[in-house]
């Protein structure tokens, strides 16, 4: 751990606001922009902004108010998202396909689909996702850089 | 067949994206649900929907969609015209409701199935 805290070549983090659907997926877009600048693949770039877009949509819908981080290291990309909120009482059934818990106003702008999380985990070759009920939730994903041949089960 | 195609066929009117309209369209996908866009739609296709909030465009930029047709006389959001503008994806409407644009779309050689 010791060693790959060293290898950090950039380190950002953004705020999300629960609820702030007016900025929604304006932090996906500063994580897409910042690894298109860095020159990484189209598609890992692809992978990362779909997973990192979830997220940030969970925190708006969700959340009360949450960060993100990205970390760039030269072997993966690492996504952490904390949130303060309400928190998933049972972490597996929300990452079944179709499972959610939105509200009326969430659905109707299309969001709250219950297919969220499972995006992410499809998007990501690692994925963790920890929550304490009524105080918030720990997600971490990782795409490994020397793994691109990997297909998507959906390509 | 590219979205101009689709554009001349069936009248659409053009509300962004006027300099990619020559992009091949690979098929088609409809859905309101913007995850279900996200797990499902290929690249190239084109994407019927009512929503018109500018995460459409979030979501055809990193699905590299062809293009998005908002149905039933729907209009993109001002910020969603900025954002399209800014990322190159041709957004277009469709007096049609969804059920009978999509029927259209398919009996000109859309489909919904990988090529």
């Amino acid at each position: 751990m010791e060693r790959k805290e060293n290898n950090i070549l950039l380190h950002k983090t953004f705020h999300i606001e629960g609820g702030d659907f007016i900025n929604a997926g304006s932090i996906s877009d500063h994580v897409k922009k910042i690894l298109s600048e860095a020159g990484f693949p189209n598609k890992i770039i692809r992978r990362i902004s779909i997973a990192a877009f979830e997220a940030e949509m969970n925190v708006i819908c969700y959340a009360t108010r949450g960060d993100l981080s990205l970390f760039i290291t030269p072997n993966f990309l690492k996504v952490v998202v904390e949130d303060e909120g309400k928190g998933i009482p049972d972490v597996n059934l929300a990452m079944s396909e179709g499972y959610s818990t939105a509200d009326e106003k969430i659905r109707e702008l299309g969001f709250g689909a219950g297919m969220g999380l499972p995006n992410i985990r499809k998007n990501a070759d690692e994925m963790i996702l920890t929550s304490k009920f009524r105080q918030g939730t720990h997600l971490e994903f990782i795409i490994y850089l020397d793994r691109q041949e990997t297909q998507l089960p959906f390509e | 067949m590219t979205v101009f195609d689709i554009v001349k066929t069936f009248g659409l009117q053009m509300r962004t994206g006027k300099d990619r309209l020559h992009e091949e369209v690979t098929g088609g996908y409809a859905s309101d649900l913007l995850s279900d866009v996200i797990a499902h739609s290929r690249k190239g296709n084109i994407w019927i929907t009512i929503q018109t909030h500018p995460n459409i465009v979030a979501v055809a930029t990193m699905k590299e969609l062809s293009g998005i047709i908002l149905t039933g006389e729907r209009e993109p959001d001002a910020n969603t015209i900025q954002k399209a503008e800014e990322e190159g994806v041709p957004i277009l409407v469709s007096p049609l409701f969804t059920f009978e644009l999509v029927g259209r779309l398919y009996q000109i050689g859309i489909s919904g199935m990988s090529p």
